[in-house]
């Protein structure tokens, strides 16, 4: 009618809002996946098992970029939320990047395969935990900005503040390994594998950083 | 029909088509600058409803226009017509949200002063007090709005796609209604001098009813206004979606409904007649203006977010406009009566 495209626009809408579901739930997927990938690894080394998850999340990879480019053909096609929409494909983005420095940090430890003394493994599964709720809490800031605004400062700050704990974590298992009787090249090698997996939580952190701007813009 | 009297309609249809191109603006600019809305499907809706508002609820503000200065012959009647939109034209060339509305009462007052016509005082101030009024009205109507949006966005924790596109159907509903409001408030600035000399006779429509002449110039009038909306107010449209661009499309659809409301309670003969049934003041049925409808509910709204937002200059650069407009088009009006007994020695007044 009218030459309107919003015929369909109710059934685009949530269909849309499933697929925007379903990304957030892939990208704290993969974050559970991560938190049994470094442990498995460490007390198996790569394994056939570590290599099943790696492959898992290799799947939920292009699940996600699958999404994000069907959202984005919506959002463009349907000319839906005008105001933001360049927002929300930016998020959906910056979120991709975070999926694939996850899976960044499998393939290195799939390909490399660094050799973590025991000393260290109690140490990195507890930056890798942190590392993993940081992106849990991001995932409730991007929740939060779609469903519920003024949540989303509160679910940001905790972003924050483990961002900060896995610095502090960073810092003191790198000192360790550094410590260590192990070899420069060793050291640097496992150092590498821990920035690594820090970065994740320095993205997360500019991920929620941006959404709160858009929160502010999105305000009426 | 002699080929003069479509001439002197010419006037009003002018009127109507920059009513069209610059009023209609305010009531889908925010809807479709904001890219929430087509050009395509804005105009349609837009000029279905200014014609039906205009035939159905346009007669209240036009026997108040016409109690200002019953301009009794058509070259007179031609005259403010050309007057006021060659004013509203002006202005708009200066970049200043006006309307008709103020032209076409200027012009008439311009005629009433060449002919030596009495001006009714009382609804000339009754017609000046609901400009001061209508933008506080839009403006108070809009802050309401606002707040109980925001009460409702935050409670109701919609999904920011569900709200878009619950707010792009309000839109749709809140601007067929301000395109309705706009033509049962404004039709009178446009075709309200010629009723009481109107060209056409009542037709009767196979006895079901009474198609009458003023039904009939309301029509030509909202078809006027109609062609002005699908030929020139695309750009003004995204002007003003542009320039308010910093609203977001919820508050774009409070301006739209507050200026709606406003337009429609001052053509309202129903409410009117309620107001006066209950012993209230009733309201004055009066052509307003609907960019202060809008400019007031925009203000409304920055004002409620702390008044930071609102650029006084540019407030007080739109109101100087809207004072200096009907002196222009009643300047203008003089003139151009003047000329067309002078020069064409037409008769502008019996």
């Amino acid at each position: 009618m009218f030459g309107l495209k919003n015929t369909s626009l109710f059934g685009d809408t949530k269909k849309l809002e499933k697929e925007i579901d379903d990304f957030v739930d892939i990208l704290s997927e993969v974050g559970l996946v991560f938190k049994s990938i470094i442990p498995t690894y460490l007390n198996y080394s790569a394994n056939e098992k570590f290599e099943e998850m790696v492959d898992r999340v290799k799947e939920m990879e292009s699940k996600a970029d699958k999404i994000t480019k069907e959202v984005e053909h919506t959002l463009y096609e349907e000319t839906l939320i005008p105001d933001s929409r360049s927002d929300v494909l930016r998020l959906l983005e910056h979120l991709d990047e975070v999926i694939g420095l996850y899976q960044g940090n499998c393939y290195h430890f799939s390909i490399q395969k660094p050799n973590f003394p025991k000393e260290f493994h109690q140490d990195l599964i507890e930056l890798t935990d942190n590392v993993v709720n940081c992106v849990e809490s991001l995932c409730l800031t991007v929740r939060s900005f779609f469903r519920d605004i003024q949540s989303v400062r509160d679910n940001a700050h905790k972003v924050t503040f483990y961002e900060k704990e896995s610095d502090i974590k960073f810092s003191a298992l790198a000192r360790k390994i550094f410590d260590s009787e192990l070899s420069l090249d060793k050291k640097m090698h496992l150092r590498y594998f821990v920035e690594k997996i820090d970065r994740i939580c320095d993205q997360a952190e500019d991920i929620a950083d941006e959404i709160q701007i858009y929160a502010i813009k999105r305000s009426i | 029909m002699e080929l003069s009297i479509i001439i002197f309609l010419l006037g009003g249809l002018f009127l109507g088509w920059s009513l069209g191109a610059n009023d209609a603006a305010n009531v889908f600019g925010t809807a479709v600058g904001t890219r929430m809305m087509r050009f395509r499907t804005a105009a349609i809706i837009c000029s279905i409803f200014v014609i039906l508002g205009a035939i159905i609820s346009g007669s209240g503000t036009t026997e108040t226009l016409g109690k200002l200065g019953a301009i009794n012959a058509l070259p007179g009647a031609f005259a403010a017509c050309v007057a006021a939109g060659l004013s509203v034209y002006l202005m708009t060339r200066f970049g200043l949200p006006v309307s008709t509305t103020q032209a076409i009462v200027g012009a008439i007052v311009g005629w009433n002063i060449y002919t030596g016509s009495s001006t009714n005082t009382k609804i000339l101030i009754t017609i000046l007090s609901t400009w001061v009024l209508c933008p506080i009205i839009a403006g108070l109507i809009a802050m309401f709005f606002y707040v109980l949006a925001k009460k409702f966005i935050h409670s109701s924790k919609l999904h920011i796609l569900r709200l878009d596109a619950y707010t792009r159907a309000a839109l749709i509903l809140a601007g067929a209604f301000g395109a309705y409001s706009l033509g049962a408030n404004n039709i009178a600035n446009v075709m309200g001098v010629f009723v009481p000399i109107s060209p056409f006779t009542d037709i009767n429509v196979m006895n079901i009813f009474i198609f009458s002449s003023k039904e009939q110039l309301f029509l030509l009038g909202g078809i006027a206004i109609a062609i002005g909306v699908f030929t020139y107010s695309r750009r003004v449209m995204f002007t003003v979606g542009n320039d308010l661009s910093k609203m977001s499309p919820v508050a774009a659809f409070i301006v739209v409904i507050s200026h709606s409301i406003v337009l429609f309670l001052f053509a309202s003969q129903g409410i009117s007649n309620f107001l006066q049934s209950i012993n209230l003041p009733s309201i004055p049925l009066v052509p307003v203006s609907s960019s202060q409808a809008v400019v007031g509910a925009v203000i409304g709204i920055g004002l409620l977010k702390g008044g930071k937002e609102v650029r006084w200059s540019v407030a007080g650069k739109i109101s100087l406009g809207w004072v200096t407009l009907p002196v222009i088009a009643a300047l203008m009006s003089f003139m151009i009566l003047f000329i067309l007994q002078n020069i064409f020695n037409l008769t502008v007044n019996f």
